[in-house]
């Protein structure tokens, strides 16, 4: 129920939403939980295991029970956790894991049948027959327990990652963080200030003690007001910091569309953050924990602290007539804030002997709650006290089992925290991440003038390191109540007494745990499931521990903790991954001819990130073959064009260039003549084929080579490898010119011809013999012509700078048309050099030696060459060996696959019978047949005879015979025209 | 992760290509031994601690990295250009 005249929202601005299909009224500044809370909505979702009724526990990112689906427009969010959503007008939220509805749950079933259900009971019970795990058992458990159910549509929200850098990252924005920030903003560093929440102060929010003679958030709206006014300090609310990694980084999650009814177009909802510090400070606070009695899970059971949240910050009440149950002295402030407040306080239970009890409500020390009652909603309580036991009526009760440092992030690391006893928590390890320091309440520091001077002393400390003065500040006026506390965990008794409340782990799950030998605290929690709901037992794994401490007889420091990882609180991989969807992930490169391409009606392949045509289909022609075939016949009796821009191109020069490229190539390349090309073939140092290409001689010092499309990033590398690791004394540089020359092959025997059209000063063999290359000019347009061929033919590739190629193709086109030619594509180009026995990566993937494509001969008898110990090396060539050779079926109707492996004709076809297999494969017009290259044992020396092709996925035989690489035109003549 | 850059400055990990062990800077002589060539090329120590791998600043200046960290902390205690080893 909400309060007159009290918390921080703003009453004049009412807010309408709805929640399991009932509409609500809320103010600006509420949370979805404080709203529910003020319409008295007690009941808010199912728990994951036992479909228990469950109401809100906390006020924070922490919580466990208040998961509710929020719908925004296209899309649902599940696990939204109610406590972090802040209220917007006409928000939608429905309740999760129950059915047909939240008051009457089918699945509650489950809850009576708990002692059946309890830890390890799938392991025990689904493990036999085997079989059905898959069909059967998975599907069942899976659609009974779980949380919020995945939105299987299309996310059509917007989200972003981002980079941030800073002197100094503070890390919550309590009064410790504040006090750094300001101390550290003054001295003049820049500063990340970051909070979780939508507003600054933490809990200075939640808590009535004065600031300076003013309200705890009244003193940080100053302090905030103040650094907003400051240009090296830059504030990111609703921003959780997740995870801290190496050197001085952390991942940071900013919900920044989450509080608008409706995003504006273009405003991310989420934003993934990667901020870079040199400094950290870590003012994370602390989370209250829970104590475990019977029946601790109803709705209307809290945290004691965020009760008092939701009293002072949001002026609710979670009840007519409240509780409270605690271990330590700061669950009184919760008392009396209530009773100061005109809420009748029903009893302040206190584990702790001698408690003073100077009170206007009824204090109870040396007492527990041991038992509840109230289904879908808290009705009594049941108190032990003095030897008695008394019932107690009460809707709603606050219980503190003390405070536990957010240490998290220190533990990110490997560093483990170090328990004390006199605070019963863990406090952080000094020094566990680089550049950081922790300060305040995530220290172990309880008091909040404690808190402001840590916050002071340690930003100080910071600001020194970085070489700056600290500004003199005097320490605000501040409440310094000591916090005392006496560990109590588990009240004990029958019943069940729930630790995770979100895995639905009770004090008997974790007992029969280390009952069953399940001793460790790792292995407690895989085997109960103690802390791996989306909460990550932020409020119940200190108690779990000790629960397990306590039944093995060990203490808390020896038991441990389990590893705390990242994320902190859950992050959408679609914020992880913002960026990578749709054409994110695959960013397309076009062609300059890209245009005039698809106004042929090319139908597009990808190579890589680029795309190329497949083919150029005409009238009439209904199949790709159709096109193909025309196009290899187009080439090998007219003239054909292709753009080849895709292939790697890299100037080199200097004067140590031809030394360079000597090192490079397994051939020689320094007795390359100016104005001739050559094919190269390059090694890995390990032996194995690396890449091809051709290299031409522009000048004395001047080369320009091409790789592949494919290995045109990892040749660039292995130059630069090449270069500055193995021979930096050589005089050379080298630039990938890829996307600034637009290259086009021109083949056929009327290639010369078409390109005489347009050239200034025509070309003949003279001028241009095979293998020459030479400048020349189209019109105003400087090019390079190359006379080199990957189709057999007579043929050039002209080069012209990229913004010339949508122009050159088209004239190009024209040109062709003329002479009876006209365009091809990837088919045509891949038919045309297997008919030549050219290789591509189909053949050179990575485990092929230049003795297995036969070019073995090339390898320079003169020089060194990266590869070339290795190339030689036992192993590496021999008969073992598989050895490129072509293939044709014997029965010319019959099929070659690719991939499909080869056997002798007698042998089983089974793995230890493989003789080789299959790498690329076509239909050669030129030939009249199916043709394919293939990796043979032996193979060259088996040329001539049969083998069996054999594709085990497709059931397809084929007896074959071994013929020579080259099925077309073997001597070459073509080439040189 | 971040790497201090001789050439550019502290940059993200992800601007960078891991390579491995800097035993890669002392290629052999071609007449070497086929067990110094097989030190070389693929037996590595591989030792928790400290240790100095090439990194390429490939999304960067292009630069080949000495970078000598410590892999169990995880801490960078320095970096120098490839190009420079030695010297």
């Amino acid at each position: 129920m909400r309060l007159p005249d009290k918390g921080l929202v703003d009453r004049d601005h009412v807010l309408n939403f709805q929640f399991n299909d009932r509409p609500f009224k809320g103010f600006s500044g509420d949370t979805l939980a404080s709203a529910l809370l003020a319409n008295d909505e007690i009941l808010v979702g199912r728990s994951f295991k036992y479909h228990r009724p469950r109401g809100i526990m906390t006020a924070g990112s922490e919580e466990p029970n208040a998961l509710v689906t929020v719908s925004r427009g296209q899309s649902n969010e599940p696990n939204t956790r109610a406590t972090v959503q802040p209220l917007y007008e006409g928000l939608v939220a429905q309740p999760q894991n129950a059915w047909p509805s939240l008051k009457f749950d089918a699945l509650g079933i489950n809850d009576y049948l708990s002692n059946f259900l309890a830890a390890g009971f799938y392991y025990k019970t689904f493990m036999w027959p085997q079989p059905f795990w898959e069909w059967l058992y998975e599907p069942l458990i899976r659609r009974a327990a779980g949380l919020g159910t995945l939105d299987m549509a299309y996310d059509h929200d917007l989200y972003e990652k981002a980079y941030a850098h800073c002197d100094v990252l503070i890390i919550g924005a309590g009064p410790s963080g504040l006090m750094a920030a300001l101390t550290v903003a003054r001295a003049g560093v820049d500063v990340i200030l970051v909070d979780e929440n939508n507003r600054l102060g933490g809990r200075l929010l939640s808590e009535v003690e004065e600031i300076d003679n003013v309200p705890g958030h009244t003193w940080a709206a100053d302090v905030t007001a103040e650094l907003e006014g400051l240009s090296n300090v830059t504030i990111m609310t609703n921003t959780a910091v997740t995870g801290a990694y190496d050197q001085g980084t952390y991942g940071a999650l900013e919900r920044v569309g989450h509080h608008l009814s409706v995003l504006p177009v273009g405003l991310p909802l989420e934003t993934f953050w990667r901020i870079s510090a040199r400094r950290t400070i870590l003012c994370a606070g602390a989370l209250e924990r829970q104590i475990a009695f019977p029946n601790n899970d109803r709705p209307g059971i809290m945290t004691a602290s965020g009760m008092r949240s939701y009293l002072n910050q949001y002026g609710v009440s979670a009840g007519k007539k409240v509780a409270i149950f605690g271990n330590n002295s700061d669950a009184h402030r919760t008392a009396r804030d209530f009773a100061n407040s005109g809420v009748e306080v029903v009893a302040m239970i206190d584990s702790r002997p001698g408690v003073s009890k100077t009170a206007n409500y009824p204090i109870y020390s040396g007492a527990q709650v041991v038992g509840t009652s109230g289904r879908l909603g808290l009705r009594k309580i049941i108190i032990e006290h003095d030897g008695k036991t008394e019932a107690l009526e009460c809707d709603a009760l606050g219980v503190s089992g003390g405070w536990n440092p957010t240490v998290h992030l220190t533990c990110h690391m490997n560093g483990r925290p170090v328990w004390d006893p006199k605070l019963a928590s863990f406090l952080p390890k000094g020094g566990a991440i680089p550049g950081m320091m922790v300060a305040g309440s995530a220290a172990g520091t309880m008091d909040t003038a404690g808190v402001l001077a840590e916050g002071y002393n340690v930003a100080g400390i910071i600001v020194k390191d970085l070489g700056k003065r600290t500004p003199k500040i005097n320490l605000p006026k501040s409440e310094n109540g000591p916090y005392e506390i006496t560990p109590f965990w588990d009240v004990g008794g029958a019943g069940r007494a729930w630790l995770d409340f979100q895995n639905d782990v009770t004090t008997k799950d974790i007992k029969q745990a280390a009952q069953e030998n399940f001793r460790s605290v790792e292995h407690m929690k895989r085997y109960t499931t103690q802390g791996m709901a989306t909460d990550q037992g932020k409020n119940s794994n200190v108690a779990a521990l000790a629960v397990l401490a306590d039944a093995t007889g060990r203490g808390i420091p020896e038991t441990g903790t389990t590893t705390f990882r990242p994320p902190y609180v859950p992050v959408a991989m679609a914020a992880l991954g913002a960026g990578g969807n749709g054409k994110g992930f695959a960013p397309e490169r076009f062609l300059s001819s890209h245009v005039a391409t698809q106004e042929l009606g090319a139908p597009m392949i990808e190579a890589g990130l680029w795309y190329r045509p497949s083919y150029f289909p005409q009238t009439g022609e209904t199949h790709w073959r159709q096109s193909c075939d025309r196009e290899v016949e187009m080439v090998r009796s007219k003239v054909g064009v292709c753009d080849v821009s895709t292939l790697g191109k890299i100037d080199v020069q200097g004067k140590d260039a031809a030394e360079f490229l000597d090192l490079l190539y397994i051939n020689a390349f320094a007795t390359l003549k100016v104005g001739r090309v050559r094919y190269g073939l390059m090694l890995r140092e390990d032996g194995h084929v690396m890449d091809d290409g051709t290299c031409a001689r522009l000048g004395d010092n001047h080369y320009l080579m091409t790789t592949t499309t494919a290995a045109a990033g990892q040749v660039m590398r292995h130059m630069d490898f090449v270069h500055q690791v193995l021979r930096p004394d050589l005089d050379l540089t080298f630039v990938s010119v890829t996307e600034q020359w637009a290259q086009f092959a021109v083949a056929g025997p009327n290639s010369r011809e078409a390109l005489n059209s347009i050239l200034i000063n025509n070309i003949n063999d003279e001028t241009l013999p095979y293998m020459g290359c030479s400048e020349v000019q189209i019109g105003d347009v400087s090019g390079r012509l190359f006379r080199i061929s990957f189709s057999g033919e007579h043929a050039y590739e002209l080069a012209v700078p990229s913004r010339f190629g949508d122009s050159l193709f088209r004239l190009l086109l024209e040109k062709t048309k003329e002479l009876g030619g006209g365009p091809y594509g990837m088919e045509a180009l891949n038919t045309l050099r297997i008919e030549k026995g050219f290789i591509t990566h189909a053949e050179i993937h990575g485990r092929t030696t230049a003795f297995d494509i036969g070019m073995m001969h090339m390898i320079s008898e003169k020089k060194d060459c990266i590869g070339k110990v290795m190339a030689a090396r036992p192993g590496m060539v021999g008969e073992h060996r598989e050895q490129l050779v072509g293939l044709r079926p014997v029965d010319p109707v019959k099929e070659i696959i690719s991939g499909a492996h080869l056997f002798e004709i007698d042998d089983i076809s089974e793995r230890k019978n493989d003789q080789g297999y299959v790498t690329s494969m076509c239909y050669s017009p030129s030939t009249k047949s199916v043709i394919a290259q293939a990796f043979l044992r032996n193979g060259r020396a088996r040329i001539g005879s049969k083998v069996k092709m054999v594709d085990h996925l497709n059931g397809v035989e084929t007896i074959c015979e071994v013929c020579n690489l080259v099925f077309f035109d073997p001597d070459g003549g073509r080439l040189r025209g | 992760m971040r790497i201090e850059c001789p050439l550019c400055g502290s940059r993200d990990r992800r601007e960078f290509y891991y390579q491995g062990h800097a035993t890669a800077l002392d290629r052999p002589k071609p007449e070497a031994t086929p067990e110094i060539w097989d030190n070389y090329l693929h037996n590595r120590e591989n030792l928790p601690g400290i240790t100095e791998d090439l990194w390429h600043h490939e999304h960067g200046c292009g630069a080949w990295l000495v970078v000598k960290r410590n892999t169990i902390s995880h801490e960078i205690l320095s970096v120098w250009l490839a190009k420079e080893n030695g010297l």
